[in-house]
């Protein structure tokens, strides 16, 4: 990937291609490598249980670069993220399962397969909802989706051997590849912990999940989901093809969701169909909007703050004493994790409306353009 | 039949409640153009605060006062978080209105406690009789208060100046703001209206069972119901709701026979379902203006 500007004119840009290259800028190309390295050296740096928690923001991140492809790119509001990820989840527990065991299981441990297996799938599902978004706009699509988060969780119920039942739910794929073992604890051996090795993989996935989504917001596709989103109308008019280019944004949305759904519980190894829910659904929304819409950096900043959400919420009894840390007392850490995402969603739309992103945003304008104001 | 009729008497209850969620949900959309998914909230809110209310107080007094207090509580939450959104997407303001109806929701949860809680109704789950087919008093209740209510709105949109700004400001918001109609005081009538009608929805919701934090999926089956209906129908949303609270109601008691493979009760989605139905057969719903696009 070559830079293109000249030394000495950072900001000649003398023609598109160069204008939206991934990287356009040296200190971009700087801060991603430095970015990167941090990540990658971070399993080294970080306690285990920290890194649980950042791993999870990374395949938190995942999903929710889907959802903002639909909703922030294409303007597509989807409250049904969570019926996508419950979907791949099963299908990567239902693929890598044990075959003798109690439940579904077709025994395939090849994790790459599972993987796009289960993105895959979910993508079908997309697709096959997808009709029904080309037919409806923006309100009315919100609540459709949502019926579809209840009639997903019914069918996640009552397939027992899919699911294991509610309450009960079913192991979670193990991730394995070339021999090495994700899920398997050696740090007592001198080898790496699990929550090391799983960081890694998540890490990973998630720079190529995030890699292709900036892509296709940049390409052909994305321009279109822009279009549509910024009027639709007058996207039709130009020649953008609506119907088509909704189902590319559900479908793609479907798949990451089934990615994110298939890593998800990796950690825990175990899920129940309770997971899926509109609360999930919501997760994801806060993520895009805290974040910032239409942004791949944001997304992933917002889910790693979200993931972070119910450590803060639980260190802060110590600070503010009537918040007790047991769930039978009231006002808990539960419930003030819970009033968090509210409150977050709401400030943030009130007063950043670019999310995270859009605060970075403006640090950054504020140092370049140092001593001026503009 | 006995079995049938039982499910429609209660599918009747249970669509009244539908209809009072979805009469508010309608109203909010004709003033703003926006759904306001902060009612579940209020709907939960109404019934923590009358069973505090009615062991002090009693019962019709608390309703009373309970539906004032969430009213107030809607009008406060619409002048903080919504005017300030006045103008922008849409989809910024419902998703504004979620967040709104998580903190509502969650602190109205905290008060509900550990100790089974009631919003002391009169009539519990007492039934009357009629050629064996049971009819719960709160069921006749429900639709006797939804009666009364909404033929009260239909008047208050009739005859009285204010009813006649909103539907001015709802038909076309600029000629009502150059007619001289305050499109503030319509939206935060709209809303304290609707936080209202949520409050009372939820005492019958929880009336014949102890309060959960659970309540709230019955405002969410609202949804369907103003989909069904049309967005901009009061009418629709009254029938709707209770055509889809008989049609839940059915399924639900016929739930064994139809589908014996099934062990979760279907009644629960069928909301959700027949909403898909409908909306492939008729986009708007069956009362709902379909929309002109201008370009």
């Amino acid at each position: 990937m070559s830079i293109g500007t000249p030394w000495g004119r950072p900001e000649l840009y003398t023609d598109y291609k160069q204008d939206m290259a991934l990287l356009n800028t040296r200190a971009k190309t700087a801060g991603v490598a430095a970015i990167l390295v941090v990540a990658a050296l971070l399993p080294l740096l970080v306690a285990d249980d920290l890194l649980v928690i950042l791993g999870g923001g990374l395949v938190l991140a995942i999903g929710a670069l889907g959802l903002n492809l639909v909703t922030g790119y294409a303007g597509q509001v989807s409250l049904g993220h969570a019926f996508f990820v419950g979907v791949g989840a099963y299908t990567a527990a239902v693929m890598a399962g044990d075959p003798d065991g109690r439940y579904l299981g077709l025994g395939i441990d090849f994790m790459p397969l599972w993987l796009l297996g289960a993105g895959l799938v979910a993508a079908l599902f997309g697709a096959l909802v997808a009709p029904l978004a080309t037919r409806l706009r923006g309100l009315y699509l919100a609540i459709v989706t949502l019926g579809l988060v209840f009639i997903g969780q019914y069918f996640f119920f009552e397939w027992n051997e899919l699911s294991g039942g509610p309450q009960v739910g079913r192991e979670a794929a193990k991730p394995a590849l070339f021999g090495i073992e994700f899920t398997v604890d050696n740090g007592f051996k001198g080898g790496w912990t699990e929550e090391q090795k799983l960081f890694w993989l998540f890490l990973v996935i998630l720079v190529i999940a995030a890699v292709a989504a900036r892509n296709i917001a940049r390409s052909r596709i994305g321009r279109a989901f822009a279009a549509i989103r910024d009027r639709d109308v007058a996207a039709g008019v130009m020649g953008v093809n609506l119907t088509h280019y909704k189902v590319i944004a559900f479908t793609l949305s479907s798949f990451y969701a089934g990615i994110a759904g298939a890593l998800m519980y990796s950690a825990s190894g175990h899920f129940t169909p309770e997971s899926f829910s509109l609360l999930m659904s919501i997760q994801f929304i806060a993520i895009v909007l805290i974040g910032g819409v239409a942004t791949v950096s944001g997304t992933i900043m917002g889910a790693l703050l979200i993931a972070m959400l119910p450590r803060i919420a639980g260190e802060l009894p110590a600070f503010v004493p009537f918040l007790s840390s047991s769930a039978s007392e009231h006002p808990n850490v539960f419930e003030f994790e819970q009033v968090m995402y509210g409150v977050l969603i709401v400030a943030f739309l009130l007063f950043e409306p670019r999310g995270l992103f859009g605060i970075w945003h403006r640090i950054r304008t504020y140092w370049k353009s140092f001593p001026f104001s503009y | 039949m006995t079995q049938f009729l039982g499910a429609v008497a209660g599918g009747v209850g249970l669509g009244s409640i539908y209809a009072l969620l979805a009469l508010g949900f309608v109203i909010i959309y004709k003033s703003m153009r926006v759904i306001s998914f902060a009612q579940p909230a209020f709907m939960l809110a109404g019934a923590v605060l009358v069973s505090y209310l009615s062991p002090s107080i009693g019962f019709v007094p608390a309703v009373v006062v309970g539906a004032i207090a969430i009213a107030g509580v809607a009008l406060v939450v619409e002048r903080v978080a919504i005017r300030p959104m006045v103008g922008k997407a849409v989809f910024v303001i419902a998703i504004i209105t979620i967040g709104i109806d998580i903190v509502v929701r969650v602190v109205a949860g905290a008060f509900i406690g550990r100790d089974p809680r009631q919003v002391g109704d009169p009539w519990g789950i007492d039934a009357w009789e009629v050629g064996g087919v049971y009819i719960a008093h709160r069921h006749i209740a429900a639709f006797l208060v939804t009666t009364v209510l909404v033929l009260a709105l239909f008047a208050f949109f009739r005859w009285t100046p204010i009813g006649l700004a909103m539907r001015a400001s709802a038909l076309d918001q600029e000629a009502a703001m150059a007619q001289g109609v305050s499109v503030g005081a319509v939206f935060a009538v709209s809303w304290a209206l609707a936080g209202g009608l949520a409050a009372v929805a939820g005492v019958f919701a929880a009336s014949g069972r102890t309060m959960d934090q659970n309540l709230w999926h019955i405002a969410l089956a609202a949804l369907p119901v103003i989909i069904l209906g049309g967005l901009d129908s009061l009418g629709g949303a009254v029938l709707g709701g209770l055509l889809i609270g008989v049609a839940q109601q059915v399924v639900a008691s016929y739930h064994r026979q139809w589908f014996p493979g099934l062990d979760t009760n279907i009644g629960s989605i069928t909301p959700y379902l027949v909403m898909l139905v409908v909306l492939l057969v008729r986009p708007y719903g069956l009362f709902g203006t379909k929309e002109v696009e201008r370009v």
